[in-house]
């Protein structure tokens, strides 16, 4: 295809045999050189290196590679980072779904602001909410301090700190899937339900709410997924002890700092099975879920 | 049914209203406010010329010189492929262009410690092409080029997510009618192109921009943190922060979230001026 391509850039008014197979004909110039460009950007700086992370992790052979990943310490690691983003994607879930229904359906004053507010942990450093969050739930912190006197909680250096950290990144997707499918919802739907004879309660639970879920599914999967992968915001709230309050991503870097790659390519790549495979797990109760709501 | 009761039923009650709209902002406000304000309380904690002190010392000059550097390469490049991305995929059918997206959008969903690994596995010096590039003195991990490439990867799709779907919407009835009366391909890109995704294109530039210089994973797996040389200001951050240097740290951070608050500032004004002119996936 990049043959192909180069072709095309030197007699761009011809199109080449190849992309005249590939593609339906279109008077628009610049498809062989647009899509080589692509795929060789693409090819050089995305999959080459996935490439490498392949063949790295093959290269332990099958007994290898789970010596490398079923060790106690990646174990708990594994259960720290996809425990704690479920978790974090369960508040968000919660919280994210208020969020979305304040925004859509009431009226207050300062609402664009808020609004706009949502997205900060997209546009915020990952290294700097990570500092601010352990500045304020440490034990002398801001919000640290009174959970510590009053309740005896400790935050920072727990995973209940960890949690907070990916429920701080996570929380947009939340707010910004369900957001435009609340605000689309048909209000018809919800007249006929009343004029049918529907409390308020029934027609939340039996029309507007199976209308939502999917939406609600899909922004709970991005916060998780997003949580999985996440190190910046984590590394400095979390303490980072093995077995206890280590992430994944952290295992990772600490596994490269020792020189060891083919560990860290081990590590990485079931890292990336497990969430692939939760994800699909996901994508098909959604599925469900969509052609239920549908009947 | 009295009119009353369908309106109530419509509708929450006042009780209910005030009670969401209190946990919502409590919620927002202890998640995102608090730590906002808290960046900057602590810079400022021992006054204005400690701040500024943090700020113009030697290696923080070096680590802010260092992300504008970054992102000066890798947000071009991006720009670029993401042109040349959203070119082929709106303008054109062709097989495997689901694919094509689908691979195009695959650094969002990968964790910012492996985009660095993954180049650490290539490049490194027990990396697959460690050998030769060392035995022709080229460094590319613990290095800029390394920053860079870490830097294009988790910025790589947000230039083309936002064409694709603008350029679909848009079809290719105004560059066909370009080309009909005789401008040639470049022509209608410039001119009939290019002012049509403008706003659309503003807006990827600005969240690849922002996610450019704030990038601290990715980076940091493949700078070697070496203070001065490949140190940029998120992995500066974290170095000042683990010195116990916080006042320093929270300065540094401060610039940062002030790009942060920039970037949404000038994200929100776009999607108020120019929501029609951005893809319909945007702003609903």
């Amino acid at each position: 295809m990049v043959a192909a391509a180069s072709a095309d850039v030197a007699f761009p008014t011809k199109g080449s045999a190849v992309t005249s197979i590939l593609k339906k004909p279109s008077v628009l110039p610049g498809f062989g050189l647009t899509l080589g460009f692509t795929l060789s950007y693409l090819g050089i700086l995305v999959l080459l290196p996935f490439g490498a992370l392949i063949v790295k992790a093959g290269g332990l052979g099958w007994f290898g590679f789970w010596n490398a990943v079923l060790t106690p310490r990646v174990l708990a690691a594994f259960q720290v980072s996809f425990g704690l983003s479920l978790v974090a994607a369960a508040i968000n879930a919660v919280f994210g779904f208020i969020v979305a229904w304040v925004l859509v359906r009431y009226q207050f004053p300062g609402k664009r602001l808020v609004d706009a507010l949502v997205d900060l942990p997209f546009a915020l450093p990952t290294a700097v909410a990570g500092i601010a969050l352990s500045a304020l739930y440490a034990p002398n912190g801001w919000v640290g301090k009174p959970l510590n006197e009053l309740f005896g909680l400790k935050v920072a250096f727990t995973p209940l700190g960890i949690a907070i950290a990916l429920t701080f990144v996570g929380l947009p997707f939340v707010v910004r899937t369900v957001q435009p499918i609340l605000q689309e919802l048909p209000p018809e739907e919800e007249e006929a339900a009343v004029s049918l004879g529907a409390t308020r309660g029934q027609t939340f639970w039996q029309v507007v709410f199976p209308a939502v879920l999917p939406a609600l599914v899909t922004g709970f999967a991005l916060s998780f997924a997003r949580g999985v992968g996440e190190y910046g915001s984590v590394i400095f709230i979390a303490g980072n002890m093995p077995g206890l309050t280590e992430i994944l991503p952290l295992l990772i870097v600490i596994k490269l700092e020792q020189y060891d790659y083919a560990g860290a390519a081990a590590v990485g790549t079931s890292m990336l099975l497990v969430s692939f495979v939760m994800l699909l797990i996901l994508n098909i109760l959604q599925h469900w879920m969509r052609s239920r709501h549908a009947r | 049914m009295p009119a009353n009761a369908t309106a109530s039923a419509l509708s929450d009650p006042a009780w209910m209203r005030r009670l969401l709209i209190a946990t919502a902002l409590v919620f927002l406000a202890l998640f995102l406010l608090l730590p906002l304000v808290a960046v900057f309380a602590e810079a400022l904690r021992r006054g204005v010329s400690a701040y500024w002190a943090a700020l113009v010392e030697e290696d923080a000059l070096a680590a802010i010189k260092l992300t504008l550097i970054v992102a000066a390469i890798a947000v071009p490049a991006n720009l670029v492929f993401g042109m040349a991305a959203s070119w082929c995929v709106a303008k054109f059918d062709f097989r495997g262009k689901n694919l094509l997206i689908t691979l195009i959008d695959l650094p969002f969903s990968v964790s910012p410690v492996i985009s660095g690994l993954i180049y650490v596995l290539l490049f490194g010096l027990n990396g697959l092409m460690g050998p030769y590039l060392k035995s022709h003195g080229i460094q590319i991990i613990f290095a800029v080029p390394g920053l860079v490439l870490a830097t294009i990867f988790v910025t790589f799709p947000f230039v083309a997510r936002e064409l694709i779907p603008l350029m679909q919407e848009q079809g290719s009835e105004e560059e066909e009618a370009a080309l009909v009366l005789g401008a040639s391909g470049w022509q209608t890109f410039w001119r009939v192109t290019l002012p049509n995704i403008k706003w659309g294109l503003l807006y990827g530039v600005l969240l690849c921009n922002a996610r450019a210089m704030g990038e601290f994973g990715a980076v940091s797996v493949v700078s070697g943190h070496v203070r001065g040389y490949t140190n940029t200001m998120p992995l500066h951050v974290e170095i000042l922060y683990n010195e116990y240097n916080f006042v320093a740290a929270f300065a540094v951070a401060s610039v940062l979230a002030m790009l942060a608050l920039v970037t949404l500032v000038a994200k929100t004004a776009l999607e108020w001026r120019f929501g029609a002119e951005l893809a319909a996936s945007r702003h609903k």
